[in-house]
């Protein structure tokens, strides 16, 4: 797996953060905007300039979510050890909502009259960060795809990875999902009022909205006869997904979380595990009033009274989109590598409407079964269950 | 006062693409959300910018929108007192 | 599990919202752009609903209505809703873009923003038929309509799901029009509909459609095709394409001798329609050939109107003489093989074979 965002460059480096409690949320420095001294968002340190010259493209050659995306997918491809990408049936599905936005809102207007930027007109096309990802890892002849639905759009992806592997489809899935930062999203969710003027504080009575964030975070997935043949070593499973819809609301969820509540069901059936064979929640946790309600009421449903340890850890990276189920993902395996829950920074107080409090210092716990949970605009909720062993 | 109810009727018909609803259908005392004209929660927060834009009043609590909103009566009300123009 | 296409609807820049029709009147076009011919949405959506669809929801709508009322399909009988578009509500997105820029990012509202929400369209349809199930967009140009198609299939394969509402759709605006110009992905020169194919210039005619489709693992009464195999692939050689085409077929169990019409996606750009040539020449030149993009138009989910078309002649086992390429008969067409691309790039194969 590989992973760049506000809490760190690669997969050691963000681990390094989640234990020592450090967040990666400030001022914003790298967008020029008007609500700068409003908002507070989770960005990434390297700037388009040192992310260009790491990867080896030419100076704004693509945009920002292609520099992330490149950096992520090599660390997972390094990772997982894979030397000739195309030596079995290998297929990349990324999650992205704003592809190259940052590119299209700068250069809106320059198009017509200045040739040299327009190699971003294509990348309005949100699949076409994707494209450039599959060129840059080598990736051929092969299945390529984009998913977008919103914040879950990367739990998606990783989703359809574990599908078109068990049904034969494919050997190999790279999976997740990149989004960076731009105006767009900025004076989007401003304009729903839901984002946070200090650090974010998911499921605490007072919480004021969300940070929004920039990530990118890419896992591969391989089938057991891959796995058996090059004699892998594995780091985690993808037992269980779930994916439903809220139909409630455009953006808003439902009031009882029906949706997510779905969702964590379906998971829990294709995993074949009751409730109690969860160990840790990896919350969506965007600290928006209505997230937080709506998905804390949706756990009580499923759990009863035994909600197990759970966490958003948003408050760490921010609300990174697309990117949000990818890195939430990697988050999720490297707990089960640890046996380590993170914290859910900024908790003090608990809401009024229910009693569930979140892990607030690094924890440790034998974990077998992580269940994420990834919701977006347009109802759409998912939900995935990584585990230690082989269900 | 009359003339800015009016005027709100307009604006809101044609900001939220009412096309189908006649101005003399929305009565000053009517409920703008739910049963009356059925307006939702992201109507609010259109209305809530055109307060901005139009009138100079800028919203702290987007729950203050609740009890502005209830009618074209309480709307006005509210803007005739602390519009800034 | 197999899985059979038992409904169809399309709204695109030909009329062909009316499923009783087939293509027996064209409407002629001598554009760069073709936009859709639109029906009356009233007759579709409630005007409260409609007030803050953008046109991509609305054409979507009428051609996922239509397919469901052809199904008999019961709104709470659909398990699953999977939409592919390549630019989703474009028209919002850009004119938010615009607002942000010439507003310097002040007194934005949120409608033009959640619309541009890539899933908006599956989203709300879901939302519209109360559908709890299985909500996927898929957003890769010119396989986001295939990678819906893909999933579906895989979806009623494996018994997850026994209806899925899939549909593929676009719109044309003018940024996005203007701005493609400009890279030349737009013909310069109008166009006559009926001479695309031999335009001999650079660049297509670009439009915007939606085609919604309901695919099921029964069989109903109005059942047009079943669906064998589709297959995407993000780069292909362009002398890679007939051996692509013969192992996929060959995986089906199937030699090109077996396919009775061969759908192209053809549309007058003298760069890349080679790709089509190396099928049309050899491995299919003695079959009945099908073209389509000089009456859609292309865009993103233009093969959607391809899959449309297909449905159709095997259902009604005819082929309008204003999509043929050649004169090869093809009776009782038993097996449709449709292949399409996109400058070059995100290939894709579907195989249908009459129900």
């Amino acid at each position: 797996m590989g992973i760049i965002s506000a809490i760190g460059n690669n997969v050691a480096e963000n681990y390094a953060s989640l234990i020592a409690g450090k967040r990666g949320i400030s001022r914003i420095s790298q967008i020029e905007t008007i609500h700068k001294d409003e908002i507070m968002v989770g960005e990434i340190t390297g700037t388009n300039a040192v992310l260009e010259k790491q990867l080896g493209f030419t100076e704004n050659e693509v945009s920002r979510t292609v520099l992330i995306g490149c950096i992520a997918a090599d660390e997972a491809i390094s990772n997982a050890g894979i030397l000739d990408i195309n030596n079995a049936r290998t297929g990349l599905i990324s999650g992205t909502t704003v592809g190259g936005m940052d590119k299209s809102e700068q250069y809106f207007y320059d198009y017509f009259d200045r040739p040299e930027v327009r190699q971003h007109i294509t990348g309005l096309h949100a699949g076409d960060s994707t494209k450039k990802i599959a060129t840059h890892l080598g990736l051929e002849e092969s299945f390529v795809t984009t998913i977008s639905t919103a914040c879950s759009s990367s739990a998606n992806a990783i989703m359809l990875g574990a599908r078109m592997i068990k049904s034969g489809k494919l050997d190999r899935a790279i999976v997740g999902g990149t989004d960076c930062l731009s105006k767009f999203t900025i004076n989007g969710f401003k304009t729903l009022l839901i984002l946070s003027d200090t650090y974010s504080a998911p499921f605490d009575e007072e919480r004021k909205g969300l940070n929004l964030g920039e990530a990118a975070a890419y896992l591969v997935l391989e089938s057991d006869a891959l796995v058996q043949k090059e004699n892998k070593k594995v780091l985690g499973y993808v037992t269980g997904y779930g994916n439903a819809n809220d139909a409630y609301h455009q953006t808003a969820s439902s009031e009882h979380g029906d949706g997510a509540l779905l969702a964590m069901e379906k998971a829990l059936k294709t995993a074949g595990m009751q409730a109690s064979d969860i160990d840790y929640v990896n919350a969506h946790g965007t600290a928006t009033p209505n997230n937080d309600l709506s998905e804390g009421r949706a756990l009580i449903r499923l759990f009863g009274e035994k909600v197990p340890e759970f966490s958003s850890t948003k408050a760490f990276t921010g609300h990174t989109l697309a990117a949000a189920g990818g890195v939430e993902a990697v988050y999720s395996v490297l707990a089960l590598q640890n046996d380590t829950i993170f914290p859910n920074l900024n908790y003090t107080t608990p809401m009024k409407e229910f009693a569930l409090d979140p892990i607030t210092e690094v924890t440790k716990k034998p974990l077998r079964n992580v269940l994420s949970n990834s919701f977006g605009f347009g109802g759409n909720c998912s939900t995935l269950i990584f585990s230690k062993d082989k269900s | 006062m009359s003339e800015l109810k009016q005027e709100l009727k307009e604006k809101i018909i044609e900001q939220l693409n009412l096309e189908d609803v006649a101005i003399e259908e929305i009565k000053d005392t009517d409920p703008l959300f739910g049963e009356g004209l059925g307006l939702d929660s992201i109507d609010a927060l259109e209305l809530i910018v055109m307060l901005d834009k139009d009138y100079g009043i800028k919203l702290a609590d987007p729950k203050q929108g609740k009890s502005i909103f209830e009618s074209i009566e309480t709307m006005a009300g509210y803007i005739k007192e602390h519009r800034s123009r | 599990m197999p899985v059979y296409i038992n409904s169809i609807g399309s709204v695109s820049a030909q009329k062909t919202f009316d499923n009783s029709l087939f293509l027996e009147e064209i409407v002629r076009y001598n554009d760069t752009v073709l936009e859709i011919i639109a029906p009356n949405y009233k007759d579709y959506i409630p005007p409260a609903a409609a007030r803050r669809m953008a046109k991509g929801i609305k054409m979507s709508t009428v051609s996922a209505k239509t397919a469901m009322i052809e199904a008999g399909m019961e709104e709470d009988e659909i398990d699953a809703i999977i939409v592919g578009t390549g630019l989703g509500c474009i028209g919002d997105s850009e004119k938010f873009v615009s607002d942000i820029l010439d507003n310097d990012e002040q007194f934005l509202t949120p409608t033009r923003f959640i619309q541009s929400s890539h899933n908006t369209v599956a989203g709300q349809i879901a939302l519209g038929m109360g559908c709890k199930g299985h909500n996927f967009t898929y957003v890769h140009s010119a396989i986001s309509f295939e990678s819906a198609v893909m999933d579906a299939k895989m979806q009623l394969e494996n018994e997850e799901a026994k209806n899925i509402l899939v549909g593929g759709v676009d719109e044309l605006v003018d940024h996005h029009v203007n701005t493609h110009r400009l890279i030349g992905h737009i013909k310069q020169e109008p166009v006559e509909t009926m001479s695309v194919l031999t335009s001999g210039t650079k660049g297509a005619v670009f439009s915007e459609g939606a085609h919604f489709f309901t695919l099921s693992n029964e069989k109903r009464s109005s059942c047009y095709s079943e669906l064998l195999a589709v297959e995407t692939f993000n780069t292909l050689a362009e002398d890679q394409v007939a051996a692509k085409t013969k192992s996929f077929l060959s995986e089906n169990g199937m030699g090109p001798d077996a396919i009775d019409v061969i759908i192209l996606g053809y549309n007058g750009d003298v760069e890349f329609d080679g790709y089509y040539d190396t099928l049309a020449t050899a491995l299919f030149k003695d079959t009945a050939q099908v073209y389509y993009k000089h009456l859609s138009g292309e865009f993103d989910t233009a093969s959607g109107f391809g899959f449309w078309l297909g449905n159709k002649l095997l259902k009604q086992q005819r082929i309008p003489d204003a999509v043929r390429l050649n004169s090869v008969p093809a009776n009782s067409a038993q097996n449709a093989l449709i292949y399409n691309q996109y400058r070059g790039e995100n290939h894709s194969l579907t195989l249908l074979r009459k129900c």
